[in-house]
């Protein structure tokens, strides 16, 4: 009885010990580079990755799309990373005045600006911007932590210029949810779950089916998205590749094809 | 009465090294929270409309969920220990099932059947009863996840119960009430007690599902979980101070729930 217990315990240390030091094995064959982006990145980012790992072989490259103001704390709280993709400056400052990123080094690569989308078959029948004042509507925007979400609502204030001064009050009367990242606005949407959501233009590039009311350019905001390689990098050289890649000719056009403004060069 | 230990000698080792490891990785985590959030500034944060919002939603919330469990699920109980129909092993699987169903999944599928095009959206819709969004959705999620807890303990309870006396208060005259009530009912109590509490301190902690079916309102669908989960990306005080008060409510339970099961 007690050898048998010696033996699986040995057993189940030497599989144990196996899976750790495979982990730690140096990365000769393949680097992985971590990007975190924010959500509204994914698809154009995807691309960027797949073209990037193509251009430097032996490089991988894995993702963490979620809301900024989440993957600020995770940088915040030690999570590994090398690269950060912001959709807002807020969060990249936030890091930049804890030393976590140089301020030297964070560059705006792309804009982007807010659209309200509605369900394919538009269930409460929303002809205009004024209609999301109309009671009884569901409205989804993000959290006003999220990027997206403080844009959101500064779009509305700006629209009382418009509409009247208790436009922006009516509209976030009818808001039924706050979201923690855009994708989940754009899910809810999708599924018919709610009349209305305000998002990125680059999300409506990358859910067609959708429709879109614009928000006219004079209300709009410009969301400058700022990336940077971070100061606790593994990759660090790679992670400043990355960086170069986004905005280079190809980055932009990436960006460009999916929906965000690209920098002037 | 006492135990001889039948541990002794240097096998004590094979169990303490490993079994330390497993209490520390539980423990700590468990003080570090308790001494960040008390040294915070607990009170102050406590009482703020936010956290207070989300401390109402959750215990309105949880407490119907466990009543709805209750309801619904003692009958089911009763019928489950006692009575030999046909799909009876099908229902129990039934029941089992949200307890291993990752939360998300749960969600999901709450939203595909009674979110606005789902399977009872539109017929729901004409009644004019719109559910996603709702503090009722955030009680059908809890009771989703939770009312199987209840379940379980309670058939647990009833099959425990010597058939005999049932069988002896029958024959005395008793009707199906008075059977449930004054033979079933204080033998089965205890555990019908445990499961109340484990469906309700389930109930209390559901994220996922509600995150994803019943939305994030503060002040309607927002729980302590989320609160929680927000408030870490901008309220740390806010998120510990909620994260404490559902550690010490679940230590509470625990330690009431024990006391329940060892003198079962």
């Amino acid at each position: 009885m007690r050898l048998k217990i010696w033996n699986l315990l040995l057993i189940g240390m030497m599989i144990f010990i196996s899976g750790c030091s495979s982990q730690s094995a140096p990365e000769a064959q393949t680097r992985t580079l971590t990007v975190f982006a924010a959500a509204s990145l994914a698809e154009a980012f995807r691309e960027i990755g797949k073209a990037f790992e193509a251009a430097n072989p032996g490089a991988e490259v894995v993702f963490n799309f979620d809301g900024s103001q989440s993957l600020q704390t995770q940088i915040e709280q030690g999570a590994v990373a090398d690269v950060f993709a912001s959709a807002s400056q807020k969060q990249m400052e936030a890091l930049i005045s804890q030393s976590l990123v140089s301020n030297l080094q964070s560059q705006i690569f792309a804009t982007n600006q807010l659209v309200v989308i509605l369900p394919q078959d538009n269930p409460a029948n929303i002809q205009s911007l004024d209609d999301l004042a109309r009671p009884g509507l569901s409205l989804v925007l993000a959290a006003e932590e999220v990027p997206v979400g403080d844009y959101s609502r500064q779009v509305l204030e700006a629209l009382n210029g418009q509409y009247g001064s208790d436009y922006a009050a009516k509209v976030l009367g009818n808001l039924v949810s706050e979201e923690t990242n855009v994708k989940q606005i754009v899910a809810k949407v999708q599924l018919g779950e709610a009349d209305a959501g305000i998002v990125y233009t680059s999300d409506a590039v990358a859910a067609p089916e959708l429709i879109t009311i614009t928000i006219p350019t004079d209300y709009n905001v410009v969301a400058a998205y700022p990336i940077a390689p971070l100061g606790s990098a593994p990759n660090r050289a790679l992670a400043e590749k990355f960086v170069d890649y986004v905005l280079s000719v190809d980055g932009q056009a990436t960006l460009k094809k999916w929906g965000f403004a690209p920098i002037a060069p | 009465m006492t135990h001889h230990s039948l541990i002794r000698g240097k096998s004590i080792w094979l169990f303490i090294i490993p079994g330390s490891v497993l209490v520390c990785l539980l423990a700590l985590p468990l003080i570090a929270l308790l001494w960040r959030a008390l040294n915070a500034d607990f009170m102050a944060t406590v009482v703020a409309p936010t956290a207070f919002a989300a401390l109402r939603v959750s215990l309105l919330t949880s407490t119907v969920s466990t009543l709805v469990a209750i309801l619904t699920g003692t009958p089911l109980a009763y019928a489950l220990a006692r009575w030999p129909f046909r799909v009876r092993s099908w229902i129990e699987l039934l029941i089992d099932l949200p307890v291993v169903l990752p939360p998300a999944v749960a969600g999901l599928a709450l939203l595909i059947a009674f979110g606005r095009r789902g399977l009872l959206g539109p017929a729901l819709d004409t009644i004019g009863i719109s559910v996603p969004f709702t503090t009722a959705a955030v009680v059908i999620a809890q009771t989703f996840v939770s009312a199987p807890l209840y379940v379980r303990a309670a058939r647990i309870g009833f099959t425990a119960v010597d058939i005999q006396l049932e069988e002896a208060a029958y024959t005395e005259g008793a009707n199906q009430w008075q059977l449930f009530r004054h033979v079933m009912l204080p033998l089965a109590g205890r555990s019908i007690v445990s499961g109340a509490i484990l469906c309700w301190a389930r109930a209390l902690g559901e994220f996922g599902a509600t995150i994803l079916f019943a939305g994030n309102l503060v002040g309607r669908t927002q729980t302590m979980p989320l609160a929680i989960y927000l408030g870490f990306e901008s309220d740390l005080n806010l998120a510990l101070a909620l994260s404490a008060i559902l550690l010490l409510v679940s230590v509470a339970l625990m330690i009431v729930l024990r006391r329940l099961e060892s003198r079962a």
